[in-house]
């Protein structure tokens, strides 16, 4: 059986995801800023903390952007195999993504060329992404990123000889060179193996993961673990200015890859990492 | 105990500040960020006047989004600053004395903020519906196409800053991160 859903739905549906993702922060983050908080030992770094949460509390009870930087709106569509659209799809997310950010008084912070750098007004086009899955219905993520942290964003096309050490290093390496600038306390997104495209399609998604959530394999889960006490022992702390909080958690997503190659890309997230989900 | 500071801020004021202080800026400053700064900088290439009073004022490196009705501003946190390191120091030497923003700067924005007198002030990134509340007014003065992007002239009360860098180069994104290290 082939079950309908009507494009007008998809659109009515993004924007108010756009809204909402742009004004309450997720509780997964929300409760990792807290306990960062509480095991923070440097006392100017607690107080960053502290004007964080105190932020997004304003943000939410103003319904308010949390921050400024509404970000490029990416869309994820799970869409099912029994699912049929009337209507054009692409336009439907775009007219969202219009809706959301006009309607929603957000930022509009997309330009129509990267070169010309005229500014679409609309916050238009979507970064849209489609994944076919089994079943008949359409799985809606909006995940609103800012380009702090996305521009401190790195991949890296290891050897295989490179092997654990090389990816651990090369994270590091991004965290580093990211310093102060991506708005710390970060979510590191680690996209492995694949290919050049599919490292940096990893990392975007492993940034969608709730930060409580661990990857399914022990080993990674494991390792998430092991880059989050590396990265929070560097001593970069909340906004740069030293502490504990560097990093609220490190996600890591793998995928097999070529003899040849060990494709390693890091999307960095700062503290206002946003995605609201809605299945219709 | 945060300094309480006046815009426009000058000179002598500016060298006073020490990197790691607390401030409350109260006063006008400007809002200017990529595009605004290109051509700020193309028109002091051509020799023109400026849209602003340069001489002695602060910019804030923040594009807001829009204001709901009744709002001065929507939510105004600050922007990544290494973007304006290339526009900066032209804009010091004409008069600048503070820069409002987050994250590194570079050695050639450093350099023109020891020979002229200006510091480079540091506002919680990411906290733009907090930092909100702080301003009163805001009204754009130029190059209004640029949307989020246009120079706006903001009343502010309080605006809640650290200095990283001062005049003399010291800068807390070193000393900051050190001090924490050597604590444990």
């Amino acid at each position: 059986m082939i079950r309908e859903v009507n494009a007008a739905q998809i659109a009515e549906t993004v924007a108010r995801l756009c809204v909402e993702a742009n004004c309450f922060l997720p509780r997964d983050v929300q409760e990792r800023i807290g306990q960062s908080r509480e095991a923070e030992p440097w006392a100017p770094a607690r107080e960053i903390l502290e004007r964080i949460e105190e932020n997004y509390h304003i943000a939410g009870d103003r319904v308010q952007p949390i921050c400024q930087d509404t970000g490029v709106a990416c869309v994820f569509l799970e869409i099912g195999q029994d699912v049929h659209i009337s209507g054009d799809l692409r336009e439907a997310v775009d007219a969202g993504v219009r809706k959301g950010y006009t309607e929603g008084y957000l930022r509009k912070s997309v330009v129509r060329d990267p070169l010309d750098r005229v500014n679409t007004g609309d916050n238009t086009p979507a970064m849209l992404y489609t994944e076919l899955v089994p079943g008949d219905r359409v799985k809606i993520t909006v995940a609103p990123k800012g380009f702090g942290s996305e521009n401190m964003s790195q991949i890296k096309m290891l050897k295989p000889s490179d092997g654990l050490q090389g990816v651990k290093d090369f994270i590091l390496k991004v965290v580093e060179d990211a310093g102060p600038n991506p708005c710390p306390p970060i979510v590191v997104g680690v996209g492995l193996g694949g290919t050049f495209d599919k490292a940096a399609y990893l990392a975007k998604k492993a940034l969608m993961r709730p930060l409580d959530q661990r990857n399914p394999q022990p080993f990674y889960a494991a390792l998430e673990q092991e880059l989050l006490e590396m990265i929070n022992a560097l001593g970069i702390g909340p906004q740069g200015f030293g502490g504990q909080t560097t990093a609220l958690a490190v996600n890591i997503e793998q995928y097999p890859t070529h003899i040849a190659g060990l494709p390693v890309a890091v999307n960095i997230n700062c503290h206002v990492t946003r995605h609201k989900t809605e299945v219709l | 105990m945060a300094v309480k500071l006046t815009a426009p801020l000058s000179r002598e004021e500016a060298r006073k500040l020490r990197s790691g202080d607390s401030c409350l800026i109260s006063g006008v400053i400007y809002t200017a960020r990529d595009a605004a700064h290109k051509r700020l900088c193309e028109l002091a290439a051509q020799g023109k006047p400026l849209p602003l009073d340069i001489r002695d004022a602060v910019i804030y490196y923040v594009g807001p989004t829009p204001a709901r009705p009744g709002q001065a501003i929507g939510s105004a946190g600050p922007t990544t600053s290494y973007r304006m390191d290339a526009y900066s120091p032209t804009l010091i030497a004409l008069g600048e004395t503070g820069m409002i923003g987050k994250g590194k700067r570079g050695p050639e924005v450093i350099a023109a903020m020891k020979e002229h007198g200006a510091v480079y002030f540091g506002a919680i990134g990411g906290c733009g519906a907090l930092l909100s509340k702080c301003v009163k007014k805001a009204e754009v003065i130029a190059y209004e196409d640029l949307g989020a992007e246009a120079i706006r002239r903001l009343e502010v009360e309080d605006l809640p800053v650290v200095v990283v860098i001062d005049s003399e180069g010291n800068n807390l994104y070193e000393t900051g991160r050190q001090s924490y290290l050597s604590s444990k």
